[in-house]
């Protein structure tokens, strides 16, 4: 089940660019919450903080407390832990090329130390149902390479990678922004079905497919969190003239 | 300052509907005008401008869909557009209601003159008012003059009820008079419905302009804070 994400006084720098400064939210559990704003405004960064990826750069720094759940990631646990617990996917989807379908999503677990074929299959097999990709793919399992498969299908990959895990959290940075319509919506919908069991942040440019898919947004700007309300009030009747200017296309 | 286009036919919508309620508040005027006189000829100004309210109607309502579909609109240009919808569809009510009060006039052009316990000028004078101010409202975003407008709504309703009454008991009492009654209760039936209109239109300018729903709730029409009530 996903977890709540509490976040306070959270800043980030990489060298002297203070590139988030004090973030307080709270992301609600088993919602998908959608962050935007134009380019730069630190909404990635702010993502990549949630799973200590930020600080996998030598001159990134990060202060401040992010829990998920009841855990303190900047305290009370390792970083290969924490992206256990907080699965991600890229704007790019980015399989192993060489690997097959199965173990593309097995490569997770196998590294967590699953060696019982029964359990793999059966976690490959659920992982690939609940990215909505099993029907497509259930006959050529160890045969296609992930490689092999269309854009789309490449990016529900990534996510049965991610989900297979069992993760509480799954960060998404613009998962359908290199994909087509049919394969958008694909993405979508399967967002809309996995957060009644994960708490999903995603990062997106598509202020439409953030009206779709998430019940909570937050609009960033210049590394500060200007606005964060439910997605209806932020799209219909947002409180900021800076939220009101950039979803109306004044800027950014 | 980007998607200028967009900017532009948003003001390109918005000059479509101050040409709609020019007509509109042009022939509740020449209907009020052809009550007063008895000008047959100002009833065919109102007939004819009717139709023109009609065609625009559509011309906007089209607009306003491609709008939508073509740049999906968000926050207030979301909230303008769908209030352009509704104030359009006020708009050709209120031309229907000129056609209507006309249609009256050249039917008591028949009849012979009455007098009539009823003040007709003053009511429609205060609807009109309140078509003008609302649509004033519009014209400069003013949230605080679209209020001042609700609450002359109840003065107007008073003025249809009293007339109403004062009617029927014409009809009860002097048999003779129903029809020239019967067609001055129209008119005032028309005068509280354009007046409103002109309520729907004072509320869809909250709406644009604050994102406040003040429909049906009393104590959020005079409330210059919308979010006071939430």
């Amino acid at each position: 089940m996903g977890v709540g994400i509490e976040v306070i006084n959270l800043n980030a720098w990489y060298g002297t660019n203070h590139s988030l400064q004090d973030i307080n939210l709270n992301i609600p559990g088993n919602h998908a919450t959608a962050l935007i704003g134009p380019s730069g405004c630190g909404k990635s960064t702010f993502v990549r903080c949630l799973n200590r990826m930020h600080e996998t750069n030598p001159i990134a720094r990060v202060t401040g407390t992010v829990r998920i759940g009841d855990l303190d990631i900047y305290e009370d646990v390792q970083p290969v832990e924490i992206r256990r617990r907080v699965g991600m996917v890229f704007q790019r989807p980015n399989p192993f090329p060489t690997m097959s379908i199965y173990d593309n999503v097995a490569a997770g677990l196998k590294l967590n130390g699953y060696r019982n074929h029964r359990v793999l299959d059966e976690i490959v097999e659920k992982s690939l149902k609940n990215s909505a990709l099993w029907g497509e793919v259930k006959d050529d399992l160890k045969k296609k390479s992930g490689a092999s498969l269309s854009g789309g299908q490449q990016q529900r990959l990534c996510i049965a990678r991610a989900l297979a895990v069992d993760p509480e959290v799954l960060l998404m940075d613009e998962p359908a922004s290199a994909l087509d319509p049919v394969s958008t919506s694909k993405i979508e919908d399967l967002i809309f079905q996995l957060k009644s069991q994960y708490t999903i942040v995603i990062v997106t440019h598509n202020m439409q497919q953030a009206a779709r898919v998430a019940e909570k947004t937050g609009f960033f700007l210049n590394g500060r969190m200007v606005e964060f309300d439910s997605t209806h009030k932020i799209f219909t009747n947002p409180s900021d003239k800076r939220t009101e200017d950039y979803i109306t296309g004044r800027f950014g | 300052m980007t998607r200028i286009r967009f900017q532009q036919s948003l003001d390109d919508l918005k000059e479509q509907l101050l040409v709609m309620a020019g007509l509109a508040e042009q022939a509740i005027q020449r209907a009020i005008e052809a009550y007063r006189v008895r000008d047959l000829s100002i009833c065919d100004l109102v007939s004819r401008s009717e139709i023109a309210i009609n065609r625009l109607e559509r011309e906007i309502d089209q607009a306003s869909l491609d709008l939508l579909a073509m740049e999906q609109p968000m926050a207030i240009d979301l909230r303008f557009i769908l209030s352009v919808i509704k104030i359009n569809a006020d708009l050709e009510r209120v031309g229907d209601a000129a056609k209507a009060i006309s249609d009256r006039v050249r039917n008591m052009e028949q009849m012979a003159a009455a007098d009539l316990p009823v003040d007709i000028p003053r009511m429609a004078s205060l609807a009109a008012e309140m078509v003008r101010k609302s649509l004033q409202s519009f014209i400069e975003g003013d949230a605080g003059m679209a209020r001042n407008v609700l609450t002359m709504d109840d003065a107007v309703d008073a003025m249809n009820r009293a007339a109403y009454k004062a009617l029927t008991r014409v009809m009860e009492e002097q048999s003779h008079l129903a029809p020239q009654a019967l067609n001055a209760l129209m008119i005032s039936r028309a005068l509280e419905r354009v007046a409103d209109h002109a309520t729907n239109i004072a509320e869809d300018v909250i709406f644009w302009v604050q994102g406040a729903d003040v429909r049906h709730h009393k104590s959020l029409k005079t409330n210059p804070d919308p979010h006071a009530m939430e």
